[in-house]
């Protein structure tokens, strides 16, 4: 069995190399993705080696990437497509949800959307307005669209070929602060959970706490800062933002009767406020506590010196399991 | 005190002044007199069937129209997008395609549905609130229509680079050689959507026609509010050509049309045409243009009759008898009871039906929401959910 370590990055570039390999209607497009390989490097090589037909560097035209994309869906094609930053996914939204989310209720399933939009998303790097959004919400809340999010770099490499064989639209939510940060071991020969599951990344018995991308390395964190104090967590790494698989979660929360959710999304309307609500219905005799939200508050993304203090962290993501056990 | 600095000539002296008439760029192949002209580059050899068949083409489109319109007055449709007028402009573009060439429409191109195969009753659906476009858009190579303004000029361009990779573009065989039209209107050409699918099929020399229908109003707004400068020559700042033809002549459009398309195939790129015609009707039903245009205008443009011109020529030539407009006649009564009949006819979705294709396979989280109305449903006394 023959493993190496990669970063997201790279598991996210071998994930595509596969897939491009597996399926010849696989195409890449966006902003250059072609020769720079992508501002972050994620398509790097893949021109050189699948060509300029199928590795597409894109005039600079949110909506004209995913309005052209659907066409070639139309044409029988698999588009990749990549938005450059999170916050420059607007121009593209109308395609998005009235286009890409709809055409195969439109068709009465005459017409399917196989189209992946990779989105690099959140903060942590100290990027200038715009670089560090998280809009998973707003996708999560379109019918028609499946939202999910990796946040380590062997679910990158399965979670993006998974999305590229599925037949429906995917939006796909890379934590860009990941990237190039922490490496891990790749056995390529694994089976990979299914891309539309929840997974339970740390047994625990005191508090369950739900997160994704970014904020599952800040979870996984609290929950060793907790242990050392005498508190076991549990953190569920939720993947899949729409559909979501709550399952292990009611499982995990009828347990624990404590449930704090993290994300770097505002908190008003954000994913919390779903889970939140779906927690509690499901789980009410099991609750010792209210589910907490621990996000970004209301307010736009700040200027990068201060992101810090804006993003949730290992404290307030603590201070909220602590809040739970004062009920 | 110093002159101000020139920064280019005047548009007026560009453009010229104001066009009522299209100008002097207009391709015709016959006059709104029905004095059938020629054109030194867009030009055509009519047979006496396809000039005919031109004909029935467009006098049927206008009995869909008017039908629907009907309908629409007796409480069968929601609302219906009227396509008085522009019956030469999508017939002549519509008849121009070869089986293998893809439509992209808006919501208004009845008459090319019709000249693609798609059963006119089929287009009742989505104006009755049945379905949201009910026919399959790869049976005839007819695209749903697209209600957002411009949108599928995005879509038509990147189905038209499907096509570049699958190799069906300027290999010389006429039988595998294809093109994509995408449909939109002069209101449209203000989009950011249009303007980014021109600077993409520029940029990668896609098969691709835009047809944009000059009716001269989006909703209540004239042309003038959507541009200075007549809109085929805008094309030339996109890097490809454009060309401005009688949207009520249908030879022209026709003929025009074809040149585009054949460009698109042979793997020369795209063009715009701009047919340059004029919104009889309202906008939609729900419409009313006495609140914003003069009658004189429409009593204008009712000279330019596409329909009155091509008859007068037909007649004039002795192309066509009695017999001709009474079989076309009962062709169009039969077509109007095709569609009142099969109209009335058409089955509302059930409840439940609302849950269905959301996803290519139905997902627990909404299967969920079926079961649990259903359920809800079911516990009224005497449901048919």
């Amino acid at each position: 069995m023959s493993t190496q370590k990669i970063t997201l990055a790279k598991g996210l570039n071998m994930g595509l190399r596969k897939a491009m390999e597996a399926d010849d209607k696989v195409l890449l497009m966006g902003e250059d993705v072609g020769k720079l390989g992508g501002v972050f490097r994620i398509t790097d090589g893949l021109q050189k080696d699948f060509g300029e037909d199928r590795v597409i560097d894109s005039p600079l035209a949110e909506s004209g990437i995913v309005g052209t994309a659907v066409g070639m869906a139309l044409r029988g094609y698999r588009p990749v497509v990549e938005i450059q930053f999170d916050g420059f996914v607007y121009p593209a939204y109308d395609q998005i949800v009235c286009q890409v989310a709809k055409y195969t209720y439109r068709s009465q399933g005459k017409v399917k959307m196989p189209i992946v939009i990779r989105i690099p998303f959140g903060g942590g790097i100290g990027a200038v307005e715009h670089h560090s959004e998280s809009p998973e919400a707003q996708f999560a809340h379109t019918p028609g669209l499946k939202v999910v999010a990796c946040s380590n770099p062997v679910d990158g490499y399965w979670m993006i070929q998974q999305a590229i064989a599925h037949d429906d639209p995917v939006i796909f939510l890379e934590p860009k602060r990941q990237y190039h940060a922490d490496k891990a071991e790749l056995d390529e020969s694994a089976t990979p959970d299914p891309l539309f599951s929840s997974r339970v990344v740390r047994a625990g018995s005191d508090a369950t706490v739900l997160a994704y991308g970014p904020t599952v390395k800040t979870a996984l964190k609290c929950a060793e800062a907790a242990e050392s104090e005498g508190r076991s967590l549990e953190v569920i790494d939720l993947r899949t933002l729409s559909p979501l698989d709550m399952a292990p979660v009611y499982e995990s929360v009828r347990r624990t009767g404590r449930c704090v959710v993290t994300h770097e999304a505002h908190v008003n309307l954000g994913m919390g406020a779903e889970l939140a609500a779906r927690v509690t219905e499901q789980c009410f005799y099991s609750l010792e506590a209210p589910v907490l939200r621990v996000g970004a508050f209301d307010t736009p993304y700040p200027p990068s010196r201060i992101e810090e203090e804006y993003l949730p962290d290992l404290d307030r993501v603590l201070d909220a399991v602590d809040r739970t056990f004062a009920y | 005190m110093s002159d101000p600095v020139s920064f280019g000539p005047d548009l007026a002296d560009v453009f010229g002044p104001s066009q009522t008439d299209g100008g002097p760029d207009l391709v015709q192949l016959l006059t709104p007199e029905g004095e059938r002209v020629h054109h030194p580059e867009f030009d055509h050899d009519f047979s006496a069937d396809e000039l005919r068949g031109l004909y029935r083409d467009m006098v049927l489109t206008r009995r869909i129209d008017v039908e629907a319109t009907a309908l629409q007055r007796h409480g069968e449709l929601g609302i219906w997008a009227q396509l008085l007028g522009q019956e030469a402009a999508q017939i002549g573009a519509g008849r121009a395609l070869r089986p293998q060439d893809y439509v992209f429409p808006t919501y208004r191109e009845h008459g090319v549905a019709y000249c693609k195969g798609v059963d006119p009753l089929r287009l009742l659906g989505l104006f009755r609130g049945v379905d949201q476009g009910g026919w399959d858009p790869n049976e005839n190579n007819f695209g749903l229509y697209t209600i957002v303004i411009g949108a599928q000029t995005l879509h038509a361009t990147g189905y038209a680079m499907g096509m570049q990779r699958d190799g069906v573009v300027g290999t010389g065989d006429p039988e595998r050689d294809a093109a994509v039209i995408a449909h939109f209107g002069d209101g449209a050409s203000s989009q950011g959507d249009v303007n980014e699918a021109f600077i993409f099929a520029a940029s990668y020399n896609a098969p691709v026609v835009f047809f944009c229908q000059n009716n001269q109003w989006a909703i209540s707004e004239p042309i003038e509010r959507q541009t200075r400068i007549p809109l085929y020559q805008r094309a030339l700042g996109f890097g490809f050509p454009g060309i401005r033809v009688d949207g009520n002549d249908v030879l022209a459009t026709y003929a025009v049309t074809k040149a585009a398309l054949q460009r698109a195939r042979e793997g020369n790129g795209p063009s715009f045409v701009e047919a340059y015609t004029y919104r009889m009707g309202a906008h939609t039903t729900t419409d009313d243009p006495t609140r914003y245009r003069l009658n004189d205008e429409l009593e204008h443009w009712k000279l330019k009759d596409p329909i009155e011109r091509l008859k007068v020529y037909l007649r004039r030539n002795g192309l066509v008898d009695q017999e001709f407009f009474d079989d076309l006649d009962a062709e169009a009564k039969e077509l109007g009871h095709h569609l009142r009949e099969g109209c009335k006819a058409l089955p509302d979705p059930k409840p439940l039906d609302q849950f269905g294709y959301v996803f290519t396979e139905m997902t627990d989280e909404i299967a969920q929401q079926r079961d649990e109305f259903a359920a809800y449903l079911a516990s009224f006394e005497g449901s048919h959910a």
